[in-house]
């Protein structure tokens, strides 16, 4: 991975979990999962809005928004039943918003098994941010076309 | 000490009633010496969430799987574990956790692997033991390590290989999965990341019989009389028969795994783990598309 290609805030998250002992990381996405801010009532009232991504298999369910100064805006819904698909949610809202649209589009698509969750949370769970950070760039693509 | 068993009428029908424990049994005999409740769930977070008082937590994923082969650990690896989660060999075990014990249910058939005898469901899991306001804790694990013999794993009894479908096929076949996911259709747009099989359907002359059928609205089991109903009557199961079950990776059929052999009493039925994931993508298998079963390729 390109280390100047990931942005100050993606790079502190990651930074945040491969200080912590393998176990203790679980703690840190439970903290990001308690974090996930609740959406914005104009999404909550337009579900229509929102794209599921259909690689967890909790029901997660993500908006992205650019705005007029080309900068991003994450949204993300999960239950709290699935603390950990919140969990990843989070960390790429957190991660995510303010940035440019070009830098998001510039994140690696790897940058989910960097954060050192495979061997805590398992590499088959990590998909699912994988493929959360795969909807959320494709939202942007088509947002930005 | 043996644990007693839960008397409670709803499971006097099943034919292995000593298999589940009801939350009102399981809350007068939490800290009982002897028993151990432990937590299975999808989600590998929810344990750190809340949980039942004393429970230790058991992932199905980074517990379970060896890290490196498609395979469950091993003896000595199963030993460590149990006895780092304070459970001996005769000790009472409880399992419970998410989405109707699905998850759990898959705990209790690896387990069974290692024949360890008296290992429980908690009837609903997760779900009905919040409905009925009992108590979660957030204590932190406190196990007390204790010694677990190693055993060695026995997969001919409850487990299936691939191989072994083969040659099974012509006997029951059930298939756990969504009615989508049974026939072949495709479930992902395209540009989307696909889901881990290369093909698409089910193994010929397969019943789709989706594991969440066995179980009610609350996340409990479905009487018997109901699940003679779905299995006997509809997947057309008869007194005898040996039955493989499968699902994507071994986890739902597992739930139709306790179902048909405890719930039931069918005496040979076999988990397929490696199931679609490995079906759908091994070579030279026959696959049926479509909602029908389809008929058994000659040989």
């Amino acid at each position: 991975m390109d280390e100047q290609a990931l942005p100050e805030q993606l790079a502190d998250i990651r930074d945040d979990f491969l200080a912590l002992e393998v176990k203790t990381r679980l703690q840190l996405l439970l903290e990001f999962s308690n974090e996930l801010p609740e959406l914005p009532t104009q999404y909550a009232d337009h579900p229509d809005l929102l794209e599921r991504v259909v690689e967890c298999q909790s029901p997660v369910f993500i908006f992205v928004d650019v705005d007029d100064d080309g900068l991003v805006h994450m949204f993300a819904t999960a239950p709290r039943e699935a603390p950990t698909t919140r969990g990843f949610a989070s960390i790429l809202v957190q991660g995510l918003s303010g940035l440019s649209a070009d830098d998001v589009l510039a994140v690696p698509d790897d940058y989910p098994n960097s954060i050192g969750l495979t061997q805590a949370v398992s590499p088959l769970r990590i998909r699912g941010m994988t493929g959360m950070l795969a909807r959320v760039k494709r939202q942007i693509r088509v947002k930005t076309a | 000490m043996p644990v007693g068993n839960d008397p409670a009428a709803q499971f006097a029908n099943f034919a292995h009633p000593e298999k589940l424990v009801s939350g009102e049994w399981l809350e007068a005999h939490l800290g009982e010496p002897g028993l151990i409740v432990v937590e299975s769930d999808e989600d590998v977070l929810l344990y750190e969430t809340g949980h039942i008082e004393g429970a230790v937590k058991i992932d199905w994923h980074t517990d379970l799987n060896d890290p490196v082969e498609r395979d469950y650990i091993d003896g000595e690896q199963f030993a460590a574990l149990l006895g780092s989660k304070g459970i001996s060999r005769d000790t009472t075990i409880v399992i419970y956790g998410d989405k109707s014990n699905w998850w759990a249910a898959y705990a209790l058939w690896v387990f069974t692997l290692f024949g360890h005898e008296d290992v429980r469901l908690l009837d609903g899991g997760r779900a009905k033991w919040e409905a009925d306001g009992r108590a979660y804790t957030t204590a932190p694990e406190s196990a007390v390590a204790v010694e677990y013999p190693v055993v060695q794993r026995d997969d001919s009894r409850i487990r299936a290989y691939k191989d072994d479908v083969l040659a099974h096929l012509g006997k029951p076949l059930i298939d756990v999965r969504s009615p989508e996911e049974f026939s072949g259709q495709r479930t992902t747009a395209p540009a989307y990341p696909d889901e881990g099989a290369l093909r698409a359907g089910h193994i010929p002359s397969a019943q789709n019989v989706p594991w969440a059928k066995a179980a009610a609205d609350d996340g409990t089991f479905r009487p018997t009389i109901e699940l003679d109903a779905i299995y006997r009557d509809g997947a057309g199961l008869t007194e005898g028969d040996d039955v493989v079950a499968y699902c994507r990776i071994g986890e739902r059929s597992s739930h139709t795994w306790f179902v048909l052999t405890h719930l039931l009493g069918f005496e040979n039925v076999r988990n397929y783990d490696g199931s679609w994931t490995e079906w759908g993508s091994a070579v030279r298998v026959p696959i049926v598309q479509g909602a029908e079963p389809g008929a058994v390729p000659a040989r």
